[in-house]
């Protein structure tokens, strides 16, 4: 069956044929056609297998509500799973493919489980998997993986951008159907800055599905018209608000119209809204009829096809019945009629209105009433249905080749409940309708259950939301209409008879009545549980086809009046939103901001290799030294001890503190004392949290009575300064001083090795650097051609060091002067690597061994604290456990074995245990010791150094790796400190 | 929309739920500009107690109330101030905030 493109009529562009292709195959369609359309059109009937028993699944609906018509679109990095035709606008160059068929949709292996079906029911997994055949999961895990599911996501990258807007609006609209539009149309007119969004690719909702040049074609004319010209009027096509959040924050995702064709467009943009009056106008959805075989491909929503005849101008069938429990569908009954195709009606109801069968007997429509389906006959595609008489129970088989159902159609309230207003049953509409929402939403149109108080009431509505929002303008009057439309359920009729054939309630899940009596059976009673048990609406289409049939079915066999039930809870997203849109710009080196140093591009043309360290890209190492960081690292630690290098390390955390209470300040911030550290002195110190543990290390120096300069951890720079800025608000606001971040201001390099002081000297002449000047510890300030210059004798490498600091603006001047000046004593830069490096040869503790688990006993700094003042984080580390003598504490390691390997996260254990579980400790860092060449380590141990010269075993499970090594004191090299006091 | 005078939430504002925070010196602001540091209304001890037992209570032992509940933020993108935000944890409906230096100035 090849549905027929009518020569005349729908909203097509006859003049544009577009090519495509499914699966490889070519196949053309027209502007305007969506993807499901343009399938159809070309007689593919089968789109789809489903997801347990893989049975053939053909287009059920029209739009977002589609279970069945999910194809994967595009090809390499643009692959994009599980989109559904019906929402995908057709464009030239197109490539799908249909989903979960093996070896094809078409002829697909895995339909023999239908046969199986018994054995798949409900709860299948929670059966079968658990207790002592949960050991079978393992083995039947992957041959389910491959059987069950969606579409496959690509592994290569997202070529495309994806862009964030934030958007203020005074009224939102959401829908772009006839009451969404009046709604408009009145709050932009009274002046209010108007956000209308509609999912479709075109405004008119419920208007498009009638002929063109119909009275409701020209109702949509001018409403369009009238808010077309509004520049305060916003419109948003193909844009689905997918989630009301805190705040009246509505997230909407839109689809950029030929995204794929021009250049530097956007694929998808998120926009995040945020609006004083909501309007929500989002319709109602169609509600299939429950029968046997009803998931058949040739069965479709009643309205869909009015849809496909109307706006795609394709009869999806020459031999139509339309099985239905209320009026809409006879619509549709008529319009296929008028269209040329022989329509029966079935109608489960006793009588309908005497209008409608005069219509049918004008338009030769036969009738059936009191009469309901049983099942339909047909594999691929429907041949006939059963149905039988609700009076004499007599079975009558109908052979179409076209099923229209209607179940009556459910408000779209998912929006409206995100937030926590759960729906209401309203007994009289026999349907649930929104809850009780704050003043600020209003709901209207069909969504709001009573279709027939349309227009008017939402012309009203958009002008009250104006209003409020303080626009005075004029809204004048609701737009003329003959719009009408039926009420949205027939209720007390019965919809259903029962079938021996497989009745779905969710197609896309694929549970039927008897696996919803199965979970009764197993006493899986309530809404919640059900849905649960058997998966019931919880696919991609989030029960917008199914939750309604569920409930209402549930309600009958429970002899329950279905407001009795309570619903399922709605969450976001109301659609499937791709992870693209979600994160916008933020992915690669945008996922969070990255920093670089003032020294970044000089480093880049000259040889670096960089790293990320925190959010900072940092020299790892430079080319001069080897190709590869294995190799360079070690040479560029050579260099460093033998002569002089230098290094960017304008990334550690710079904090500028001045006031008269300075002192006073970092005393308590401290565990040591820095009131009494001397002008023109810098000391190391530590600080920690409130629990005890340590929170940071670093250099403080002492530039003034009343200014002191901060240096922190590169990795914990942000968190120290918010720390600061809490103590001085929160817990001290007596105290006067400042604290302000300079880590921007100032550029720092690191001039380490024995020759350092000696390119110190030509790179200051007018500088007394000397020893006498300058000790250890030491800290002046100086100029350097007219700028400011701080220069601090520490050292991180355990060699005679300096740091250097000058503004940020002169960071490569400087770097390049001391270069320059220092090319006598062959100064080279070094990168990040060697600098760790020469730390752990020095037993220095960083980032990896401040962790905030650890204490001052564990990192051997113990003998820092001050005894004769109070600080934070005394008392809490002070705890007998935080005392206790096994707790892991900081060691070096040696390697015994040449040829084994230490490798950092290795788990300790001594030389006799058991190599199981989590060990007595682990190794932080791991470096090759230039000094002692061979590998060394620090480490976390239990009960540390009172193990010294014990030999123990690093277990690396993950490589399958033992190797033994030796507890040695930390402090690798130099332990006396004579070369950094030279 | 929000002015730099209508700080207070509670003001004529129909989205005052949540998500936006009245910054005494920014105004009206996004909440992720801040940071969240837990509860307000806590005592901390002073720093030359040695009560190990209060230590242990202010550092440990958080009330998990449903409803009203005070607490820290601080605009670390903006002006950087800690302030004290009133919350309702049930409805995420958001009170006054005053800077957390000015608290206990009449």
């Amino acid at each position: 069956m090849k549905a027929l493109r009518l020569p005349t009529g729908g909203r097509v562009d006859r003049s544009r044929v577009l090519s495509f292709k499914l699966e490889g195959r070519a196949l053309t369609g027209l502007a305007g056609d969506s993807l499901a359309s343009a399938l159809l059109v070309n007689g593919i009937r089968v789109v789809g297998r489903s997801f347990k028993y893989h049975r053939p699944r053909g287009v059920l609906s029209s739009g977002i509500q589609e279970p069945n018509a999910l194809l994967t679109v595009g090809l390499g990095g643009r692959r994009t799973p599980n989109l559904s035709a019906t929402t995908v606008d057709l464009h030239e160059g197109l490539e799908c493919e249909r989903q979960n068929g093996w070896p094809s949709v078409d002829w697909d292996f895995g339909s023999v489980l239908g046969l199986f079906s018994r054995f798949i029911g409900a709860g299948f997994y929670y059966k079968t998997f658990m207790g002592p055949t949960r050991r079978a999961w393992m083995f039947y895990e992957r041959w389910i993986r491959r059987t069950a599911g969606l579409g496959h996501a690509t592994h290569t990258p997202d070529p495309d951008r994806y862009e964030t807007k934030h958007r203020h609006v005074d009224v939102l609209v959401v829908g772009g159907g006839p009451a969404g539009l009046s709604a408009a149309v009145a709050a932009g007119r009274s002046g209010a800055r108007v956000l209308l969004v509609e999912q479709d690719a075109a405004l008119g909702g419920s208007l498009l599905n009638n002929a063109v040049g119909s009275d409701d074609d020209r109702c949509l004319r001018q409403l369009t018209e009238a808010l077309t010209a509004r520049s305060n009027v916003d419109i948003c096509l193909r844009t689905c608000a997918f989630g009301l959040y805190d705040g009246d924050t509505v997230g909407m995702v839109e689809r950029v119209e030929q995204a794929d064709v021009l250049p530097g467009a956007a694929r998808e943009v998120l926009h995040v809204v945020r609006a004083r009056q909501i309007i929500f106008a989002c319709g109602a959805l169609e509600q299939p009829l429950v029968f046997g075989n009803n998931d058949r491909p040739g069965v479709l929503l009643a309205e869909s096809v009015r849809v496909y005849l109307h706006r795609y101008a394709l009869r999806l069938g020459q031999k139509v019945v339309v099985v239905t429990t209320h009026d809409s569908a006879w619509r549709v009954a008529m319009d296929m009629a008028a269209a040329g195709a022989d329509v029966t009606v079935v109608d489960g109801r006793e009588a309908v209105d005497a209008s409608w069968l005069e219509q049918a007997r004008q338009s030769n429509v036969a009738v059936r009433l009191h009469a309901l389906p049983v099942q339909v006959l047909g594999r691929n595609w429907v041949t006939a249905i059963d149905i039988q008489s609700t009076h004499d129970g007599r079975h009558e088989r109908l052979a179409c080749d076209l099923v229209a159902m209607s179940g009556g159609w459910t408000p779209t309230l998912q929006l409206t409940t995100h937030t926590g207003v759960r729906a209401v049953f309203d007994t009289t509409l026999g349907l649930h309708v929104a809850g009780s929402l704050p003043a600020h939403h209003t709901v209207v149109g069909a969504m709001s259950g009573r279709p027939l108080a349309s227009l008017a009431e939402a012309h009203l509505a958009g002008e009250r939301a104006a209003r409020q929002c303080g626009a005075q303008g004029e809204a004048g009057v609701c737009v003329e209409t003959t719009f009408s439309a039926p009420p949205l359920m027939a209720s007390g009729v019965r919809t259903s008879v029962s079938s021996h054939a497989k009745a779905f309630i969710d197609v896309q899940s694929d549970v039927t009545v008897a696996d919803l009596d199965l979970s009764l059976e197993d006493g899986f009673e309530s809404a919640e549980h059900l849905k649960r048990y058997t998966a019931l609406g919880m696919a991609t289409d989030q029960g917008k086809n199914s939750h309604h049939n569920g409930l209402r079915i549930l309600a009958e066999r429970r002899s329950q009046a279905l407001g009795a039930l309570g619903t399922t809870t709605h969450r976001p997203p109301f659609t499937p939103v791709t992870v693209g849109a979600l994160a916008g710009r933020s992915v690669g080196l945008h996922f969070r901001p990255t920093r670089r140093t003032p020294l970044h591009h000089w480093h880049l043309q000259n040889g670096a290799r960089m790293i990320e360290a925190g959010p900072w890209l940092r020299p790892w190492y430079y080319e001069w030294a080897g190709s590869d960081v294995g190799t360079a690292y070690i040479g560029e630690m050579r260099h460093v001890r033998s002569a002089v290098g230098i290094s960017d390390v304008s990334s550690l955390g710079k904090i500028e503190i001045v006031g008269p209470d300075t002192g006073t300040f970092l005393d308590r911030v401290y565990v040591n004392n820095f009131s009494s550290l001397a002008v023109g002195k810098a000391r190391y110190g530590v600080m920690l949290n409130d629990d005890g543990t340590v929170l940071d290390d670093g250099t403080t120096s002492r530039f003034g009575a009343n200014r002191y300069f901060m240096t922190t951890t590169t990795a914990q720079a942000g968190e120290v300064m918010s720390w600061l800025e809490f103590l001085l608000q929160t817990v001290w606001p007596e105290l006067k001083v400042h604290v302000v971040s300079v880590t921007d201001r100032w550029a720092g390099f690191s001039l380490a090795g024995p020759l350092s002081r000696a390119v110190l000297e030509k790179a200051f002449p007018q500088t007394d650097v000397s020893g006498e000047k300058l000790p250890h510890m030491g800290v002046l300030e100086t100029e350097w051609t007219g700028l400011p210059v701080r220069i601090a004798r520490l050292s991180f490498s355990g060699e005679l060091a300096y740091e250097v600091y000058v503004p940020a603006d002169a960071g490569v001047a400087m770097w390049t002067h001391l270069l320059d000046v220092g090319a006598f004593a062959d100064i080279r830069p070094y990168g990040l690597e060697s600098l760790a490096s020469l730390r752990i040869e020095k037993g220095h503790v960083a980032g990896l061994e401040l962790d905030h688990r650890n204490t001052l006993d564990d990192l051997g700094l113990a003998k820092m604290a001050s005894r004769v003042k109070p600080y934070i984080g005394q008392v809490l580390s002070q705890r007998a456990e935080l005392k206790a003598a096994d707790r892991w504490s900081l060691v070096g390691l040696e390697l015994i074995e040449p040829a084994g390997k230490l490798r950092g996260g290795a788990i300790l254990f001594a030389a006799n245990d058991r190599i199981e579980g989590h060990g007595r400790g682990y190794i932080t860092s791991v470096t090759w010791s230039t000094v002692h060449e061979r590998l060394i380590a620090l480490a976390l141990y239990q009960g540390g150094l009172s193990h010294l010269g014990e030999e123990i075993l690093c277990a690396y499970p993950l490589r399958g790796e033992q190797v033994r090594a030796r507890i040695v004191s930390p402090m690798f090299f130099d332990p006396k400190g004579e070369r950094l006091h030279a | 929309m929000a002015t730099m005078n209508t700080v207070s939430a509670s003001g004529p504002i129909s989205s005052n739920l949540m998500l936006r925070i009245p910054c005494p010196h920014c105004g009206l602001r996004d909440y992720s500009e801040f940071r969240y540091a837990g509860d307000a209304a806590k005592s901390r001890p002073a720093l030359d107690s040695t009560d190990t037992r209060a230590w242990h209570d202010f550092v440990f032992l958080f009330d998990n109330p449903k409803g009203a509940h005070r607490e820290y933020w601080q605009h670390v993108q903006g002006c950087r101030q800690w302030i004290v935000l009133e919350r309702d944890t049930a409805t995420n409906r958001v009170g006054h905030a005053y800077l957390a230096r000015e608290r206990g100035r009449p």
